[in-house]
């Protein structure tokens, strides 16, 4: 397939310097990049604490090209606010896009409530969840957005557990009912799709939220090469839609393959699932993959989208 | 380098973190069948991937040899070997 | 010409920050603070104040939100109380160790449970290491006074720290009282813009909030000590100056009360300060050598100024409107500290007016009257003895009350 016009630079703008100590194959740090390839450098990021931040700011050295800034890991909401009240009021409104990101522990849970006010008060901000499933910094413990029977340090299997008992928080769907004009979910396993959702994630005058997919090897438990490809299985699946709404409209989706993956193809590359193996945990598996046909059913995956998103597996 | 005021970090110091010192596989771009998809550049953690017209390459000072490129390359023109040191 | 007028409490401090042309103000509400911003939303409303206001989902946002105003260069503030000051405590000590020069107004409260909302200062000293300045006004005109003199302070690049302006709750919010409104003009001569150190800014990127390991963090904490030490300098300068560009004095650090050959002395802050200066006269009347050292700087902590001006006093009553349970209270710990290597008098502490207990000129009486007992520490004063129920057996004993 041919490179877009958008993509054909030779050189990235790589807006993250090399040099960070994030993992061998971090799909996070990925993800970052090609947000900020999509975004470009007039941007003001608002970091919460956690894998990003430690790997990339580790005082004296930064790999931030841009103008960055870290408070505390539950409030980059209210930082992004007064960032942009701040801006408009010296009148320098437009000047940058603000970015307020951090993990699904930073969002989803300990800053979810600075979040909903910034979203509930229309701020221009656009929030950026990295979605490994699990507060990895440190050391990989369960959050909100942990899959259904999932192994975390904080959960577990065991005796009497078959690891996460809870399902995922649906942010989401939380994000639509805030009335967000523009929310989707994209992955670095589709990079150019990413970059896609990234840019118009930022072109909103107002709130919007990109949750990423974002596999880790280190927390979920498989070799660093294969990031991309673990991400794929959980979007062709159905287990993680990628999808895009706008105004609260599903407007767009990734198709999942006709021959689509089961979730245990999925399951079984990734040591965070390794105890589903097998017979006594076939009810889990089974109700895994019930999750991933209800997306399925829920966001039209088997179907093909009404704009022009590519199909998965097309990359 | 004294500290004055705030911690404030300049931007892009990172750089001075060779990296590749923790990799042990490297990736070895063989250019022949390369469609100039990008992929490799665009899936790249470290972004050090650069190159262009078909000629793409590592930055070896940073790679981490995570080998991501190598799986990515849809063409199989990118292979991860053992780094001979 | 100033003008002059009678004014809630509230009012006067919403003036003042009127005057200081913020940018961002950041609202939260919570007794006794709300009158401040419920002004200020009602400037911003009529076009009296040109700034971004924000009506946050909890104290916690307004201080995050003034902090990230305040990171992008702009002159923030926010107002609150209590249990608002306790949850925004994280984001406290983050702007202060991001140097940014915020204001807010610590409305003081008592602090739950049990609730209260009434004015005891538990709030705001409880808040003493967070690296805040913090200023301790006993009239409205002295807040609004403070709160001009706490943006230039601030913002002064050979300090950057945030300020704590605090007033009691209800007693001086809640209170009409006539205050002078200084001119904008003379404000904007006094107070410039702010001339940010760094800012979040895409022409000059910079990383603000790196993480400090073990071979940075102390460092770090060592210069901001430092530079609140330093402040110390900045503050009398900037008193100097306003009373030069304003009219009108304002006593940094301290205030002193009829302390000429005093040998008794009564240390305070705040609003109760002047009902201590009424008891003063009385005693004085009767020609007794008794005097009030009213601390208005709390932090940076004015040692100095406190034992030159205790000097010859042989009693010392502190008064606190807050305690530190299991040990002396916070204010009379400090006093002793700053006077340990001087003349050693004898320092008493008392607690009083937790709560909104009242104070009257006879519960200042009746410390005076136990100052010349031995020393003694968390002395309740005007407390109800016969509310509290006994202790076990093993653990009873003599619990000394004034």
């Amino acid at each position: 397939m041919t490179a877009t016009k958008e993509t054909q630079t030779p050189q990235f703008a790589n807006l993250i310097a090399p040099g960070h100590s994030a993992c061998m194959g971090c799909g996070e740090l990925l993800a970052a990049r090609l947000v900020l390839q999509a975004v470009g450098p007039n941007v003001i990021i608002v970091q919460a604490t956690g894998c990003m931040e430690v790997t990339t700011t580790k005082y004296p050295e930064s790999a931030w090209e841009v103008p960055w800034i870290h408070s505390l890991f539950d409030n980059v909401g209210a930082v992004a606010a007064g960032i942009e009240m701040a801006l408009r009021a010296m009148g320098k409104e437009g000047s940058a896009k603000i970015i307020a990101q951090g993990g699904d522990g930073a969002l989803a849970d300990i800053g979810f409530g600075p979040l909903s006010g910034m979203w509930e008060r229309g701020h221009n901000v656009m929030t950026v969840c990295y979605d490994n499933e699990a507060y990895m910094n440190t050391g990989i413990q369960r959050s909100g957005l942990t899959p259904f029977a999932a192994r975390t340090s904080t959960s577990p299997p065991g005796k009497q557990s078959f690891g996460n008992w809870l399902p995922k928080k649906d942010m989401v769907e939380i994000a639509r009912a805030h009335g967000l004009p523009y929310v989707a979910t994209a992955s670095p396993a589709y990079p150019r799709d990413l970059m896609r959702k990234a840019k118009k994630a930022a072109e909103v005058q107002g709130p919007s939220y990109l949750q990423l997919l974002v596999p880790c090897p280190l927390g979920w438990g498989f070799g660093s090469s294969d990031t991309i490809n673990i991400g794929k299985l959980a979007i062709q699946s159905g287990l993680y839609p990628m999808v895009e709404f706008e105004n609260g409209e599903l407007v767009g989706w990734m198709r999942v393959p006709s021959k689509r993956p089961t979730v245990e193809e999925y399951l079984s590359k990734q040591v965070r699932f390794r105890h589903l193996a097998g017979e006594k945990a076939k009810d889990q598996v089974a109700r895994i993959q019930a999750i991933a046909d209800a997306n399925i059913a829920r966001f039209k995956l088997d179907q093909p989208p009404p704009r022009p998103a590519k199909a998965a597996g097309s990359e | 380098m004294k500290i004055t005021h705030d911690l404030a970090a300049q931007p892009g110091t990172s750089r001075q973190n060779l990296t590749g010192s923790w990799r042990v596989t490297v990736p070895k771009f063989l250019q022949e069948k390369c469609t100039n998809c990008q992929m490799c550049a665009l899936s790249c953690p470290e972004g050090c991937v650069t190159g262009e017209e078909k000629k793409y390459q590592a930055d070896l000072a940073y790679c981490k040899g995570c080998g991501i490129c190598a799986a990515a390359c849809p063409v199989g023109d990118i292979v991860m070997q053992l780094e001979e040191k | 010409m100033p003008a002059g007028r009678i004014l809630e409490g509230s009012a006067a401090v919403a003036e003042a920050v009127r005057l200081c042309r913020p940018h961002v103000v950041a609202a939260y509400p919570i007794t006794p603070q709300t009158h401040i911003v419920e002004n200020l939303a009602q400037m911003v409303a009529d076009g009296r104040i040109a700034c971004e206001f924000t009506n946050v989902e909890s104290e916690f946002a307004a201080a995050s939100v003034v902090l990230g105003a305040s990171a992008a260069g702009a002159r923030a503030y926010t107002a609150s109380s209590s249990q608002g000051i306790l949850l925004m405590t994280e984001v406290l000590y983050n702007i202060s160790g991001l140097r940014l020069p915020v204001v807010l107004t610590c409305v003081n409260r008592a602090i739950s449970a049990p609730l209260n909302i009434w004015n005891d200062q538990q709030d705001s000293v409880s808040m003493r290491d967070s690296g805040w300045m913090q200023f301790y006004a006993e009239d409205p005109q002295e807040a609004l006074d403070l709160h001009i003199c706490a943006f230039k302070i601030a913002e002064d690049q050979r300090v950057l720290l945030p300020a704590m302006v605090c007033m009691d709750g209800f007693l001086l919010t809640h209170c009409y009282e006539p205050v002078e409104i200084p001119e904008q003009e003379a404000v904007d001569k006094f107070l410039p813009p702010r001339v940010p150190l760094h800012a979040l800014d895409p022409q000059h990127p910079m990383t603000l909030g790196a993480y400090a390991d073990p071979s940075y963090y102390m460092e770090h904490r060592y210069i901001v000590n430092r530079a609140m030490l330093s402040s110390h300098d900045v503050i009398a300068e900037t008193a100097a100056s306003f009373e030069q560009a304003l009219g009108r004095p304002i006593r940094p650090f301290i205030e002193r009360y009829r302390m000429e050959g005093a040998t008794r002395a009564l240390i305070a802050m705040g609003s109760i300060s002047a009902v201590i200066k009424d008891a003063v006269d009385e005693r004085r009347e009767r020609g007794e050598a008794v005097g009030l050292v009213r601390i208005v700087t709390l932090r940076p902590f004015p040692g100095q100024e406190l034992a030159e001006a205790l000097a010859g006093v042989e009693r010392i009553a502190v008064l606190e409107k807050a305690i530190s349970v299991g040990a002396a209270g916070p204010l009379v710990a400090e006093v002793r500290d700053a006077l340990y290597r001087h003349a050693a008098p004898v320092i008493s502490g008392f607690v009083i007016g937790l709560g909104g207990r009242d104070v009257t000129t006879a519960s200042i009486h009746r410390v005076l009257d136990r100052l010349e007992g031995p020393a003694g520490d968390n002395l309740f004063v005007d407390l109800r003895p016969e509310l509290i129920g006994e202790l076990a057996p093993s653990l009873q004993r003599e619990w000394e009350t004034a």
